[in-house]
């Protein structure tokens, strides 16, 4: 019973708390490119949340094999490997998603928050648990993107158009006319549009007592393992 | 001319960071003080440079053999290697050198920004000088971004910032303007040389 109450708190500690972007901060760079519509950002949450489970299986079942000196390199085989499995699976099945999401799509390597999770979670925990932690932070990817998608493509279009649903149509006509808040979709309305949701995660966790959201440049780093001490002094200087 | 124009447009109206959003974690998190802007920024430069130059022939390679499927894996694995190398050789040979680049050696490894301008340089289909040149360009217009965006924050840093902002959000919201700015140079390079 306590076993299957730690599992759902696993799980669940992904949607808010400990969200992977709102909260640490973590896989900004996707966040900000590819959520200029809720379909490229749902795409490349789904796409993620697959390589992150995954790979957390993986790492997790061979953590007693990988030696931990070259523990990072080998984690980032296996991450890449999956990543060219999605990249295939999306391009035969999915090549309007494949043109929408480009160099992002095998720049899911490099996600922080997968290679995060690898040597936060998966190195040190059973299968089982390490599979439900992926589960819950790519959810709580998922979340996050869809919400930034919603948001820049509401205000960006006036609409939200869904390849899937309604025949690759508007759901409705543009509430702005002719004339969409256009920035919203460009570069600056993606920094803007996360400044503000950063925000409003900051209140919430406010009210449940919990520290802001900060940037730890160098601890959020995977490659943080690999510094010396020297290194690390330096860094978070 | 063209290679002009590729340069013009990584810097400017392509920026990695500003417009491409490559490169965001170092963007944001180590552009506090413009001196480590810089020194973050000079090391990209460098390591895009060298990794541009060390998996062209690499790609042709994997070309040939019709094996390009293995990009991903083969790209960040050669990139791993060469940022350790690059670091070992520096700590030995040029040590002024690695006190002022090493540190920010290992943080760029797994930066989006060189995997990106290699796969960039892949799609795009250029030829090797092209690449280098495209990627010596990314690599200016991130320094440019970093240098830009630490100068307003040591200014944000005296400023009253409401409570709610403070913190992430409001570099953030500076960090948007600082992008509206790059804004400004759509179309220059259209304009400037018909492309």
């Amino acid at each position: 019973m306590a076993e299957k109450k730690s599992l759902g708190k696993e799980l669940t500690k992904g949607f808010l708390d400990e969200n992977p972007v709102l909260r640490l901060v973590l896989g900004t760079c996707p966040t900000l490119a590819v959520s200029t519509s809720v379909e490229s950002a749902v795409g490349m949450g789904l796409a993620a949340s697959i390589v992150l489970i995954c790979s957390n299986v993986v790492i997790s079942a061979l953590r007693k094999v990988i030696p931990s000196k070259v523990r990072i390199p080998a984690y980032i085989v296996v991450i890449a490997s999956f990543v060219t499995i999605v990249q295939m699976l999306v391009k035969a099945f999915a090549p309007s998603l494949d043109e929408q999401l480009g160099v992002y799509l095998p720049l899911i390597v490099v996600n922080c928050i997968i290679l995060g999770r690898a040597e936060a979670f998966a190195g040190k925990n059973s299968v089982v648990a390490s599979a439900v932690d992926g589960l819950g932070m790519g959810i709580g990817f998922t979340i996050a993107l869809f919400l930034m998608g919603f948001i820049r493509e509401f205000f960006g279009t006036g609409t939200i158009t869904i390849s899937l649903i309604n025949g690759g149509q508007p759901l409705w006509n543009s509430l702005f006319g002719e004339n969409p808040i256009l920035i919203f979709i460009l570069a600056p309305g993606g920094f803007f549009v996360f400044g503000m949701l950063i925000m409003l995660a900051n209140k919430i966790a406010e009210k449940k007592g919990k520290p802001k959201a900060q940037l730890h440049s160098c601890k959020a780093c995977p490659m943080f393992a690999t510094c010396t001490a020297q290194e690390k002094e330096d860094c978070d200087r | 001319m063209k290679l002009f124009s590729i340069l013009l447009m990584a810097m400017l109206t392509q920026n990695f960071v500003l417009a491409k959003f490559l490169g965001i974690c170092p963007f944001l998190g180590v552009s506090k003080k413009t001196k480590t802007a810089t020194g973050m920024g000079l090391a990209v430069i460098f390591v895009m440079v060298l990794a541009t130059a060390v998996t062209f022939p690499i790609n042709l390679l994997l070309v040939k053999n019709g094996l390009e499927y293995l990009q991903t894996i083969v790209f960040i694995l050669v990139i791993a290697a060469l940022v350790q190398l690059v670091e070992i050789v520096l700590k030995k040979y040029m040590p002024p050198l690695y006190n002022s680049l090493g540190i920010y050696l290992p943080l760029i490894t797994t930066n989006c920004a060189v995997l990106g301008v290699v796969l960039l340089n892949i799609d795009n289909g250029y030829n090797f000088a092209e690449s280098m040149v495209n990627s010596l360009g990314g690599g200016i217009g991130f320094l440019i971004a970093m240098v830009m965006f630490s100068g307003v924050r040591e200014r944000m840093e005296s400023s009253d910032v409401p409570e709610s902002l403070k913190g992430l959000p409001i570099t953030l919201v500076a960090a948007a303007l600082v992008s509206m700015s790059f804004l400004g140079f759509a179309g220059l390079v259209e304009n400037l040389f018909g492309v």
